[in-house]
């Protein structure tokens, strides 16, 4: 059993108003760690528009969502964050008041004074293509990602996609594989072009196989997959001989395990009030484009405000009896200490 | 105004009023044609608004730009009539427009 990491407070994503969050906690004193399935800060705004300009945030006229990241990750600095990527948080048990334990499928523990749940449209998760049949391979011959190399030791492998994920497996399984097939719909491809080019060195020294086309169907029995029907770009069918088949079509957003921690839900969404942000069970709040309330709009500026009256709410929890003074970071020397800056 | 008709894989048809400006993946979402998801809202970004543009008007909607062509590298069964239907601007001349909505969007 791994070590249990005792903390005020879990924010489960990483996108912007999380993010946030940790800012305005910090202010309070309230320290964060923070949970995301990516792997890496962002969000929607790493993983979906990083290049593209987001013109309604407070004071930037225009700036792209990896821009407003990292500067959301500077101002979050001061109060040191520790971030969890590559985790998706599976379960969320109240224990008592200020008492919550959260699981991550990677196998992490928390213990929380208050969690907020900044997830966003939820997880991302795989695309899982709808090839006829697909489900009945999943987990023996289809994956939708790579957990250990050695799994696919010796294997007739066939990779769908012409992204990085893609592309890294193709160049990182081509010496594990017994054979490789790289099918993709067209001879261009989104990845890097340094790994563009060492799958082409591959396929010139003769160590996989490179094809145009979009799988139609599969064939096997009994969940072993004995080979991929395609149509080829030119038209034509043909059959690639594989037992494992690794899909990379990207990510899409899932709610995800929060549907099973028992709050109260509306189509989806985690109904809070307007003055906490609380969800149905105190001490959970939610934040961002996942909660609903009268009058929600998803904007990110939105999340900003909700995580700085959230974070009121969760201080009185940390700190019962205390009394919390308002401050302005413009005026107050506490708080300037706090930031490094007085 | 331009009418724009959504042909289910089903063959069942939605005729809907497009505002020229506007994207066809924006008059699906406001007039609640099933099947066109749209998750990221029209940022080109998802391809969960893909459709088939009916052979007739393919030269009239115009090419895919480089960004959708690579997008559709996440869409499913994509043909030579596959556009995303959020980089469709609606004009005038597209009025009578016909795009089949996919099976599935994933």
């Amino acid at each position: 059993m791994s070590e249990v990491i005792s903390t005020d407070a879990v924010i489960i994503g990483a996108g912007p108003c999380g993010l946030f969050a940790i800012f305005e906690l910090g202010l309070l004193d309230i320290k964060c760690h923070v949970v995301d399935i990516l792997d890496r800060a962002g969000g929607q705004c790493a993983e979906l528009y990083p290049e593209k300009p987001i013109y309604d945030i407070p004071a930037l006229p225009i700036v792209t969502g990896s821009e407003l990241t990292q500067r959301l990750l500077d101002q979050a600095k001061p109060f040191h964050p520790q971030f969890h990527f590559n985790q998706m948080v599976t379960e969320l048990i109240k224990h008592g008041d200020n008492d919550f334990e959260l699981r991550t499928d990677g196998g992490m523990v928390f213990r929380s004074k208050i969690v907020v749940i900044a997830a966003g449209g939820g997880s991302f998760q795989p695309k899982k293509p709808p090839i006829p049949g697909i489900d009945a391979y999943e987990g023996t011959s289809v994956f939708y990602s790579v957990k250990k190399m050695e799994t696919f030791r010796g294997k007739d492998i066939l990779i769908v996609g012409g992204g990085d994920s893609a592309l890294d497996w193709t160049n990182n399984l081509a010496p594990f594989a017994r054979s490789l097939t790289l099918l993709h719909r067209r001879d261009e491809f989104r990845a890097a072009p340094d790994s563009v080019k060492k799958m082409r060195e591959l396929v010139a020294a003769g160590k996989m196989q490179m094809k145009l086309g979009q799988v139609t169907g599969l064939t096997g029995a009994d969940g072993i997959l004995s080979s991929v029907q395609v149509k080829g770009n030119d038209g034509a069918a043909f059959d690639i001989q594989a037992n494992t088949l690794l899909p990379f079509f990207g990510l899409t957003m899932k709610l995800g395990p929060v549907a099973n921690w028992g709050l109260n839900l509306h189509e989806n969404l985690i109904p809070v009030d307007t003055e906490k942000f609380e969800s149905s069970t105190p001490g959970i709040f939610a934040i961002g484009d996942i909660n609903h309330y009268p009058g929600k709009l998803k904007l990110i500026l939105s999340g900003f405000h909700e995580a700085a009256l959230l974070a009121q709410q969760a201080f009185r929890y940390i700190n019962p009896g205390q009394r919390l003074l308002f401050q302005y970071t413009t005026s107050s020397t506490n708080l300037q200490k706090k930031l490094g800056v007085a | 105004m331009a009418k724009i008709t959504f042909i289910q894989h089903n063959g069942t048809e939605q005729t809907v009023d497009g505002i020229p400006g506007m994207t066809v993946m924006e008059a699906a979402i406001k007039n609640m044609v099933p099947g066109i998801d749209a998750d990221c809202g029209g940022a080109c970004a998802c391809a969960t608004c893909h459709v088939y543009v009916e052979d007739e008007w393919l030269d009239k909607v115009g090419k895919r730009a480089a960004m959708e062509e690579d997008m559709l590298d996440f869409a499913f069964d994509v043909k030579d009539s596959s556009r995303l239907s959020c980089q469709i601007k609606i004009s005038d001349g597209l009025n009578g427009l016909r795009v089949r909505v996919p099976e599935k969007q994933f």
